[in-house]
């Protein structure tokens, strides 16, 4: 082009929409393509990781070297059996926040269900088999079932697939409580919204005979937990109504959030002494400790940390006591919160007083989160009631009629 | 012969048609009869000054266009046909060329310069011409000036031509030396000044060495800068051709010389005719761009050891510059907004203007707000214009807080200025300034909104009222709605402050793109694109009106689809009609497909909006093609297996699509599209895939097709594997070999710029892609064993990337889950061949560390799977 020919774009915008209609389609293209690769690798991992290599809690494995998770070396491979399995699976399922406060637009944004008291697993039907794992990786158990390709029975043939689903396994009826739907047919639902998971999760399950009382080829049943729009009959539903399992809290979940693996603030749970027999964490005798403690993970510097990304600080420890005590950065370690409590300004934690009791369970693969102290801590004081949730709702319904300016800038 | 080639030179160019094709006729017959001695007879009729001047350029023109074409693959053929040609007879022809430039015909010499510089581009750089530059250099200061004149030209072609590795230093220095005193002032031709001003130009990018020494470089740009005083004006306007190329080329070079630069542009933007004061404004918006990119390369912090320094000319210039950039915005030409093609010195120093504010941020709103005061309100337009015209020019740059107060205290006067000021060009500035509010200063991420409950539905009043203005007034107005609707995009709410006016607005567009003069001012354009906007900000309430929009639309759509009889200028605007609303039917499709309750009614319509896009593919326009394409990809993501239905009838336009080289944006996208119908159909695509992998593998082996179209052809690769798993099987023996030479051809990148590393990085990411999804797609299956004759180069490629250490974090996580998939689908046989490899160490070390968490989870994947095969 001759220079003089230049002329640059005059009162345009820099991309035109056509440019966008292409970049968005490239985009759902890629994440399409990240989802489905994603899936398949979950599903091949809990597949075909050995059983035997897991970590049982009866059976304290030796602690991992230090940092020997990103210090990784093949002539090492032999030892790493725990940590990283359990990390990686950890990181998979969704796990929702405690609810420390209310969110806005509960009966507009937010589903409410259930929650069945039981084992969090993932359960994965492919090749004739079924398997399902806990969040530590180990297998809960290897069984037929009639989910797509879940048993040798030849009746649901058709083309190899993969399934996975989300659930919580409920020990008294020995029933799977399907929760959520990752994978159906080898199709992922990580790019799709709750909304959508949850009504396909319904009928896709009812394409098959997955919900049938046991038998030969289907030990074991599934079955769903009731969810409802978040509003005042929902709400109710959800926390007094008849349910075959043992209750344990409440689950919300944002109707447009995608399933994200690990923490997210748009699943929450919440419970009270109604609707669960576990409110107060107890210690491993099984009693309620006069003061609540955490288990918190130790940094480099000293720090002692939740295990949210970003960590939250909780305190420091002086190096000495670090080294007299033979603790090593990575550790986990149980404290008690003094009657110095926390102390919280403008919503961040700014001291805790803490007394360091020991190092934790070897079992236990993460420290744990700030919502989750935030929210012991309330239930010890002044928790969110179940009333706090009807007025929340109440006001936003009332709320609804007017424009809501202060919803979007508040 | 000789004799006859003339006249069909002449007849060639006659009035009457018939004489004309005959006369072509015969030259093309005599051009495949004997090539050698068509082309011998050209180059002599061009060198013979007893011919005629009609003659001797056709000849010239019919030369160099059997060396050069535009498309690479036709031009490297033309080349490898003269390199086999005759030695003899290219000697001669060689002869015949630089003879011609010392023909007193004008027109002859500077055909012969423009055919030298494309031979040069053939033969240089295989060194068959070794003479030629010592051959111009010799045409010295006793020779003519219309002879020295033409060298020059000859000289600065072919450094257009040519890259500069091609020719060795001291020609470089040779080739310098004479261009740099043709230009000197004690040159009194001007037509040699200017040929030597302009051949300049084209050699800045040899003189690298040059501007590196002190010396040269001073006398260098002394020269230049005394061309700008010239007073011949082409000559002033070549000097700040090369004053502009200077400053992007050798920007870290120019500090002892800034202080000079600002005072000769400041004299030429103040006074000086009007195409160089643009190029005088063209050199700070050149600057304007470099510092842009240092800044954003750098984040503001310089070290010792950044590449190149940011010396802050801008900022320096600062206080000097913005009062004579806003000079020119008083010099508008009456209807400039009505002209596509304007382009003048107040449009390039508004330009600039808003560059310079991207530049140093803050600090320009000071300096430009006094004007705008002054003048907002001054009886002359161009006054209002002006200062409209700057305010909207520094919206982007300075932080919100610093313009904040402002806006909002300007926003009610513009709403009242686009619905009042008497004057369109005010009225077109002032709904461009709005849309730049509401581009760069409204959005979820801003703590206190200018857009609120109670200017809200004014705004929109204004807008709306606007629609229905003259054309470009209009197009503005639907621009600025653009912005406003963009800025509710990611809000989570049901309901945000456009609900309470969705259904005006939509109607509202509706209407523009009904008006009789929508033609004008890409004013249909812009209402289709608002409303596209307004889609994709709909929410639970407002979908419904979306979803009454798709029969509307869909309706439009049939009715430029009936057959009538149009001409080609009305065809035209029916097929770019056609491309807007099917774009507009896509971005129906991902939003309502995109929610399940939505979704559900929307389908309803599924069956007869893909009846209407295959109806467009009959239509013969690049722009609507892919524009249906893309809607189809969304139906198809949408649909998911039910798309199967639509696929005998598909297919012939997907293989067509495939196939189409000359619009390669038509073939990614159908490569996209392959990849959604891949997930969508999963092993119900099985039958269409032998059509369709020939049709990839023959798009990888076209050296016509673009080089941006391969990558996603490999990730399709991946695609298409996943969906039909093992039965991909038959494809490897093709697949394999060539994912394994681009690898190979990708890592190698020594010396490659920023646009290949990109490229490059891109390239890689598609082969990693589909290795992994191969490796996927085998996973279980008892063919899985026929990767591992791969497994060795696929292993080494990973190597490679590690040791070439210039991957980003998306080839990173792409290529540690490739290493994870390989252990995962060959499990233990593959074992002993990962132990051995660097990546499964030092690589998968490095991302486990990463600081991307994809990248850390890709890794944390990678290394359970390997500690499963090699545990077996």
């Amino acid at each position: 082009m001759a220079p003089s020919d230049l002329r640059r774009p005059y009162k345009r915008p820099q991309l035109s929409d056509q440019q966008r209609r292409r970049e968005l389609s490239l985009k759902r293209q890629e994440q399409s393509r990240d989802a489905e690769l994603h899936a398949r690798r979950l599903a091949s991992t809990l597949l075909s990781l050995p059983p035997e290599q897991q970590p049982s809690e009866s059976e304290p494995e030796p602690e991992p070297e230090p940092g020997s998770s990103s210090d990784y070396d093949l002539r090492d491979a032999s030892k790493l059996k725990g940590p990283e399995a359990r990390k990686w699976f950890a990181k998979q399922l969704m796990l929702p926040e405690w609810m420390i406060d209310v969110p806005h637009r509960l009966p507009h944004d937010w589903y409410v269900l259930p929650r069945p008291a039981g084992k969090r697993c993932f359960v994965v039907s492919s090749d004739g088999t079924t398997i399902s794992r806990q969040r530590n990786g180990t297998i809960l158990h290897r069984f037929p079932s009639a989910l797509p390709h879940g048993s040798r029975n030849r009746d649901g043939s058709g083309p190899p697939s993969y399934s996975i689903l989300d659930c919580i396994f409920h020990e008294m009826d020995q029933t799977y409580y399907v929760i959520d739907m990752v994978c159906w047919k080898s199709y992922s639902y990580y790019n799709c919204t709750a909304e959508f998971r949850f009504s396909w999760l319904e009928s896709k399950l009812a394409e098959t005979k997955a919900r049938d009382p046991p038998s030969y080829y289907h030990k074991y049943r599934f079955s769903l937990v009731p969810w409802y729009d978040c509003d005042l009959s929902g709400l109710h539903k959800a926390y007094t109504g008849e349910v075959p399992f043992v209750k344990d809290g409440l689950l919300f979940y944002n109707r447009h959030a995608h399933y994200q693996p690990g923490n997210t603030p748009l699943a929450l749970v919440w419970k009270d002494e109604y609707c669960s027999q576990y409110v107060i964490d107890t210690d491993n005798k099984g009693q309620v400790p006069s003061h609540q403690q955490v288990v918190l993970e130790l940094q480099d510097d000293g720090k002692v940390t939740t295990s949210d990304d970003p960590p939250v600080v909780f305190s420091c420890l002086n190096l000495e006591f670090i080294q007299q005590s033979g603790l090593e950065s990575g550790c986990l370690l149980r404290f008690a919160i003094g009657d110095g409590g926390l102390t919280i300004v403008d919503g961040k934690l700014e001291r805790a007083d803490l007394h360091y009791l020991g190092k934790s369970n070897r079992a236990r693969a993460f420290a744990d989160t700030y919502s989750k102290i935030m929210f012991q801590n309330m239930v010890r004081g002044s928790p969110l009631r179940i009333d706090d949730l009807v007025a929340s709702i109440s006001s936003s319904v009332d709320g609804a009629s007017i424009p809501d300016v202060e919803m979007i800038c508040g | 012969m000789a004799m006859e080639i003339t006249q069909f030179l002449l007849n060639a160019q006659a009035v009457d048609g018939n004489v004309r094709k005959h006369a072509e006729e015969n030259i093309r017959q005599f051009q495949e009869q004997n090539l050698p001695s068509f082309l011998l007879s050209l180059a002599g009729e061009l060198a013979n000054d007893d011919k005629p001047v009609e003659s001797r350029k056709l000849a010239g023109l019919i030369l160099k266009n059997a060396l050069d074409a535009k498309e690479q693959h036709r031009k490297f053929e033309l080349g490898q046909r003269w390199i086999a040609l005759d030695p003899n007879a290219k000697a001669q022809i060689r002869v015949c060329l630089l003879k011609t430039l010392s023909s007193p015909a004008h027109d002859a010499r500077s055909t012969a310069s423009q055919v030298i510089a494309k031979l040069a581009g053939i033969e240089l750089p295989l060194k068959q011409w070794p003479e030629l530059i010592e051959a111009l250099l010799s045409n010295n200061n006793q020779l003519p000036a219309h002879t020295r004149q033409a060298t020059l030209e000859t000289l600065g072609y072919i450094c257009e031509e040519i890259s500069p590795d091609v020719i060795e230093q001291d020609h470089v220095n040779k080739i310098l030396t004479a261009v740099v005193q043709g230009m000197n002032s004690a040159e009194s031709n001007n037509d040699v000044r200017l040929a030597a001003t302009r051949a300049l130009y084209n050699a800045l990018g040899f003189a690298q060495a040059n501007f590196s020494n002190d010396k040269e470089r001073d006398f260098i740009m002394r020269v230049v800068c005394e061309a700008t005083l010239s007073p011949e004006v082409k000559i002033r306007q070549a000097a700040f051709e090369c004053l502009v190329s200077i400053s992007s080329t050798y920007y870290e070079k120019l500090s002892p010389y800034i202080q000079d630069i600002f005072s000769i542009t400041a004299k030429a933007m103040k006074e000086d005719e009007e195409p160089v004061a643009l190029q005088a404004v063209e050199f700070w918006s050149s600057i304007c761009d470099e510092e842009i990119d240092i800044l954003e390369e750098y984040g503001g912090e310089f070290t010792g050891d950044s590449v190149i320094p940011c010396f802050y000319f801008i900022k320096q210039a600062l206080p000097a510059l913005i009062p004579l950039l806003l000079e020119t915005l008083l010099k508008q030409e009456e209807d400039q907004d009505q002209d596509e093609g304007a382009w003048n010195i107040a449009m390039a120093g508004g330009t600039c203007l808003g560059l310079v504010a991207r530049t140093v941020g803050d600090d320009v709103v000071p300096l430009v707000m006094p004007f705008i005061e002054e003048n907002i309100s001054k009886p002359d337009w161009r006054q209002r214009e002006a200062a409209t015209y700057a305010f909207g020019s520094v919206l982007e740059g300075p932080s919100p807080e610093k313009l904040m107060t402002l806006v909002n205290h300007a926003l009610s006067f513009m709403l009242n200025a686009l619905m009042k000021d008497p004057n369109n060009h005010v009225k077109d500035t002032t709904g461009w300034t709005l849309g730049r509010i509401f581009e760069f200063l409204h959005g979820s991420t801003f703590e206190t909104p200018i857009i609120t409950q109670a200017n809200c539905q004014q705004i929109i009043t204004v807008l709306l009222q606007s629609m229905r203005d003259v054309p470009n007034v209009a197009e503005k107005a639907c621009g600025a709605l653009y912005f406003l609707a963009q800025g509710f995009e990611d809000s989570e709410s049901s309901s945000t402050q456009l609900t309470p006016f969705f259904q005006d607005i939509i109607q509202a567009l509706l209407d523009v793109t009904h008006r009789e003069d929508a033609g004008e001012s890409r004013l249909r354009t812009a209402a289709y694109e608002s409303l596209n906007e307004v889609v994709r900000c709909c929410t639970d309430e407002t979908a419904p009106m979306v979803m009454q929009l798709v029969p509307l639309i869909m309706m439009e759509l049939h009715q430029t689809l009936e057959g009538q009889r149009l001409s080609s200028d009305e065809r035209d605007k029916q097929n770019e009609l056609q491309g807007l609303l099917c774009g507009c039917l896509q971005v129906i499709i991902q939003k309502l497909g995109s929610s399940e309750p939505t979704k559900y009614v929307f389908m309803q319509y599924a069956d007869q909006m893909m009846g209407l896009f295959l109806r467009v593919f009959s239509c013969k326009s690049a722009t609507a093609h892919e524009e249906a394409m893309l809607a189809i990809g969304a139906l198809a993501y949408s649909t998911g297996s039910d798309f199967a239905k639509y696929m005998s009838e598909f297919y012939k336009y997907l293989e067509m699509g495939l196939q189409n080289f000359e619009d390669y944006q038509v073939c990614a996208i159908t490569v996209g599209v392959v990849g959604d119908i891949s997930r969508a159909l999963e092993d119900k695509i099985l039958p269409y895939c032998d059509g369709i992998m020939t049709q990839l593998l023959k798009d990888l082996s076209s050296n016509q097709l673009h080089r941006s179209v391969k990558p996603p052809i490999f990730s399709c690769f991946g695609d298409l594997a996943l969906a039909i798993g093992e039965n991909f099987d038959k494809y490897l023996m093709y697949a394999m070999p060539m994912l394994q030479s681009a690898a190979e051809l990708s890592v190698q990148t020594s010396g490659a710029d920023d646009d290949m590393i990109e490229y490059t990085n891109t390239l890689r990411n598609g082969i990693l892609e589909a290795y992994s999804g191969i490796l996927q797609g085998f996973k279980g299956s008892s063919k899985s064993q026929l990767l591992m004759p791969h497994a060795p180069h696929i292993l080494q490629f990973l190597d490679s990337l590690y040791m070439a250490k210039d991957m980003d974090d998306v080839v990173m996580k792409t290529a540690i889950g490739v290493l994870g998939d390989l252990a995962d689908t060959l499990g233990a046989n593959a074992a002993p061949l990962i132990q051995q490899c660097v990546s499964s160490r030092d690589f998968l070390n490095e991302c486990l560390q990463s600081e991307d968490h994809l990248v850390r989870e890709a890794a944390e994947w990678a290394q359970l799977a390997i500690r499963r095969a090699i545990s077996f």
